[in-house]
C-alpha cells in the first residue's frame, strides 16, 4: 500500500513540483530512502554531509513527531500519512558578538566626503551605511608593519576602519622593500612606524592611526589589546604568535592569523569563544631552528600581499558581521600550484589555554617556551671560533687553511670567499671524506648558525682542527671585503 | 561587476518580496518590543506572477513567540508543532507561509552562519537589526541553491489596501 509523504512548500521544486509523493515502505527510514532515491535533489536539504537527518527537519507520522516515537525505525502502515515539517531557527552568530561595535556604530556619523569615499561599499547590500558605520566604529590592532602588516594596513585604512593601531619597533632595511609596500627607498633607516603613518594618513585621513614603537611582550600585550576589537597578527615568529594567541584568548578577542614561507601561506581566524585557538592546532612550538624565518628561508615578495589581504578581508567581515569567517578553518595557499586548500580545525578539549581545564591562566615567557634562550658560550667554545680580521691576517700570512662554505649553491652564487669549497650543510655527513682531519678547516655560512652545526658534526666524527667564522660571510663582507654583495 | 541572483530553479523561485510598508513597520516594532531578545514571526501570502516575474506577495505578518527557553538574546526557534498549526491555519485562509522574520539585537541585518545552517530553500528570511532598542536596517535573504550562502532578496513595496 503506498504511503503518502507530504512535502513542504520549500522542498517541492526538488520533488518535481509535487506536494505529495507516494512510497512503498514499512518504516520511516525506508520511506525517506525511497523518497530521496526518486528525488535526489532533496538529499542535501534533508540530510547533513555525513548522512544524518538535519536537526531542523522533522518527520511526523500523522500527528506525531517521530522523535517521540521510534525515530527512523517507526513502523508505518496503510492509512498513515508522513509529513516533513520544518522547524525554523536562526539568530545572531559569532560576528554579532562584536556587539560593542553595533552599539558604538549607532552614534557614528559619516560626512558627505566620507560617503563619497566609501560609495562602492555603501551600495553593497552586505555593507550599506550601517556596515560602513560599523567599520568606522571599529578598532583593529595590527602587530607588525612588515610584509603582512603592509597590505593589512593599506586595505584596512582604505576600507575606513575607524581606529588602526600598529605595533612595530623596527627600522626600514633595504631587504624589506621587496615585499613591505608600506615603505619606500626614501624611508631607509627610519622607523617603520614613521613611513606607515605617513602612507596610511595620506591614503585615508579619516582613519585614526595609533602607533606603538615597542616590541610586543608579555608585559604590555594585554594592555595593548584591551582597547581593540580585532587583533591581527602580522608577525612571523613563534614566540609572538603564541603570545598573540594567548592574550587574545584571555581577552576574548578574535585573532586573525597569517603566516608565510617561500611560496606557501596560511590564514585562519582563531577565536576561542567561537572555535579553536592557535594552541588547539599547535599545542607546542617546533624546536627552534626547524622552521626557518623569512630572513633565513626567504619568501616570495608577493606572498605576504596575498595572505595579508586575506587577513584584511576576514577582519572586515568580522566587523561587518557578513559571510562565513575562517573560524574553524585553516586556509592553505600554494603560489606555485596557485591553489587553495582548506583544513577543518576542531577545538581541542585538552587545550592548555582555551580548554575547560586549562592550565595556563596568564601570559608566560614565550621566548623560553619556544626554546629561544640567550646564547651562553659553552666552555671551550671560543677555541673553535675565528673572527674575520684574524682569518684575514692568517690568509695574508700564507697559512694553509681549507675554507668550507656550508650554504646552498644558490647562496654561493650570490657571494663567496675566494678559494672556498662548497659543501652544503645537508651533505656534510656524506661528504666529510672529501676533507682531511690533518688540515685546518674554517667553516662558514651566512651568519654562523649553520656552520656551527657543521662544526659539531665534524667534531663528532673526529675532526679537531676546526674553526667557525664568527658572523659568517655577512660579517666578512662588512669588515673585510666590502666588494661582496650582502643579502 | 558580477552579482549573484537567486539561482534557484523550478516554480518556487521568486525574484522579490512584495510587502506593504506597514507590514515592514510591524516587523521593526516587534524587533524593538522584544529587545534585547530576538523576536520572530511569519510572512504569509501568495506567490504571484506579475509581468512574467514571480514575486512573493505578503498579505500579512504574524507575530510568533520565540520558543527558545535559553539564549533568547541570540537565538530564535519556531517549533515544528507551531509550524504545523500555522501552516494549516494559513491554508484555511487561502494563503501560505512565504518566509519568516527575526531580529538581530545589536548585530547587523545579515544572516549568520547559524542562520545559514538552519535555512530552508524558497523561504524569505527577513532580518531586522535592532541596536540599543531601535530598529535599523532590514533586509530579506534567500538561501542559495547549493546552500553555501544567502542571496539578498529585493524588497518591493506593495500598495497599502
Amino acid at each position: 500500500m503506498p504511503i503518502p509523504i507530504y512535502i513542504p512548500t520549500p522542498l517541492r521544486p526538488y520533488a518535481g513540483g509535487q506536494d505529495q509523493v507516494a512510497v512503498d515502505a514499512g518504516t520511516v527510514d525506508e520511506a525517506l530512502a525511497c523518497l530521496t532515491a526518486a528525488h535526489p535533489g532533496l538529499k542535501k536539504h534533508l540530510y547533513t554531509d555525513d548522512g544524518r537527518l538535519r536537526s531542523f527537519v522533522n518527520v511526523y507520522v500523522n500527528d506525531d513527531d517521530i522523535r517521540y516515537l521510534a525515530g527512523g525505525t517507526t513502523p508505518i502502515k496503510a492509512g498513515d500519512v508522513l509529513t516533513i515539517v520544518p522547524s525554523i531557527a536562526g539568530g545572531v552568530s559569532e560576528a554579532g558578538r562584536l556587539k560593542d561595535i553595533a552599539a558604538r556604530a549607532a552614534d557614528v556619523t559619516l560626512s558627505n566626503d566620507e560617503i563619497q569615499r566609501y560609495s562602492r561599499h555603501l551600495i553593497m547590500p552586505e555593507v550599506t551605511m550601517a556596515g560602513q558605520k560599523r567599520l568606522k566604529a571599529a578598532s583593529v590592532l595590527v602587530i607588525g608593519a612588515g610584509g603582512l602588516g603592509s597590505p593589512l594596513g593599506l586595505y584596512l585604512a582604505a576600507a575606513g576602519v575607524g581606529r588602526l593601531g600598529i605595533v612595530d619597533f623596527d627600522v626600514v632595511d633595504v631587504t624589506n622593500l621587496q615585499r613591505q609596500i608600506l615603505h619606500g627607498t626614501a624611508s631607509l633607516g627610519k622607523p617603520k612606524l614613521e613611513s606607515a603613518r605617513a602612507r596610511l594618513s595620506d591614503l585615508n585621513p579619516y582613519v585614526h592611526i595609533e602607533t606603538y614603537e615597542t616590541a610586543l611582550t608579555s608585559e604590555n600585550a594585554l594592555e595593548l589589546f584591551r582597547d581593540y576589537d580585532v587583533i591581527v597578527d602580522g608577525t612571523d615568529n613563534f614566540p609572538t604568535r603564541y603570545l598573540v594567541n594567548d592574550a587574545s584568548v584571555f581577552l576574548d578577542k578574535p585573532n586573525v592569523y597569517g603566516s608565510i614561507f617561500r611560496f606557501e601561506g596560511q590564514a585562519s581566524v582563531f577565536w576561542a569563544a567561537e572555535g579553536p585557538c592557535y594552541r588547539c592546532l599547535y599545542p607546542e612550538p617546533p624546536p627552534p631552528g626547524l622552521v626557518p624565518s623569512c630572513a633565513e628561508g626567504g619568501v616570495l615578495g608577493i606572498l605576504p600581499g596575498i595572505i595579508g589581504v586575506i587577513q584584511a578581508t576576514e577582519t572586515v567581515k568580522l566587523i561587518l558581521g557578513a559571510g562565513t569567517s575562517l573560524v574553524g578553518r585553516l586556509l592553505l595557499f600554494d603560489a606555485l600550484r596557485m591553489s587553495f586548500r582548506e583544513l577543518k580545525l576542531k577545538k581541542n578539549p585538552d587545550c592548555p589555554v582555551c580548554g575547560p581545564n586549562r592550565t595556563i591562566h596568564e601570559l608566560i615567557d614565550y621566548q623560553q617556551f619556544c626554546g629561544i634562550t640567550p646564547h651562553v658560550a659553552e666552555p671551550g667554545e671560543a677555541e673553535f671560533e675565528i673572527a674575520p680580521a684574524d682569518l684575514k691576517s692568517r690568509l695574508d700570512r700564507g697559512d694553509r687553511l681549507v675554507i668550507v662554505d656550508v650554504r646552498e649553491p644558490h647562496e654561493y652564487e650570490i657571494n663567496h670567499i675566494r678559494g672556498s669549497r662548497l659543501i652544503p650543510l645537508g651533505q656534510v655527513p656524506e661528504r666529510m671524506h672529501e676533507l682531511s682531519s690533518a688540515d685546518e678547516i674554517i667553516l662558514h655560512c651566512k651568519a654562523g648558525l649553520r656552520s656551527a652545526k657543521a662544526l659539531a658534526i665534524l667534531r663528532q666524527a673526529g675532526f679537531s682542527r676546526l674553526k667557525n667564522l664568527t658572523g659568517g660571510i655577512d660579517r666578512w663582507a662588512q669588515e673585510i671585503d666590502p666588494t661582496l654583495p650582502r643579502y | 561587476m558580477t552579482s549573484k541572483t537567486a539561482a534557484g530553479r523550478g516554480s518556487a523561485t521568486s525574484s522579490g518580496l512584495m510587502i506593504r510598508p506597514t507590514d515592514l513597520e510591524a516587523i521593526r516594532r516587534h524587533g524593538e518590543d522584544g529587545y534585547p531578545n530576538e523576536s520572530c514571526g511569519l510572512l504569509l501570502g501568495r506567490v504571484e506572477l506579475t509581468g512574467g516575474v514571480r514575486v512573493k506577495a505578503v498579505t500579512s505578518v504574524d507575530r510568533l513567540e520565540n520558543e527558545r527557553d535559553d539564549s533568547r538574546h541570540n537565538r530564535f526557534l519556531i517549533t515544528p508543532a507551531t509550524f504545523l498549526s500555522a501552516d494549516r491555519a494559513a491554508r484555511q485562509r487561502g494563503v501560505e507561509i512565504l518566509g519568516f522574520y527575526h531580529s538581530h539585537p545589536n548585530a547587523p541585518a545579515t544572516p549568520s552562519e547559524f542562520d545559514r545552517e538552519h535555512a530552508w530553500p524558497f523561504y524569505s528570511y527577513v532580518i531586522v537589526s535592532v541596536v540599543n532598542g531601535d530598529a535599523r536596517e532590514l533586509n530579506s535573504w534567500v538561501l542559495a541553491e547549493d546552500r553555501t550562502h544567502y542571496n539578498a532578496e529585493p524588497i518591493v513595496p506593495a500598495r497599502e489596501d
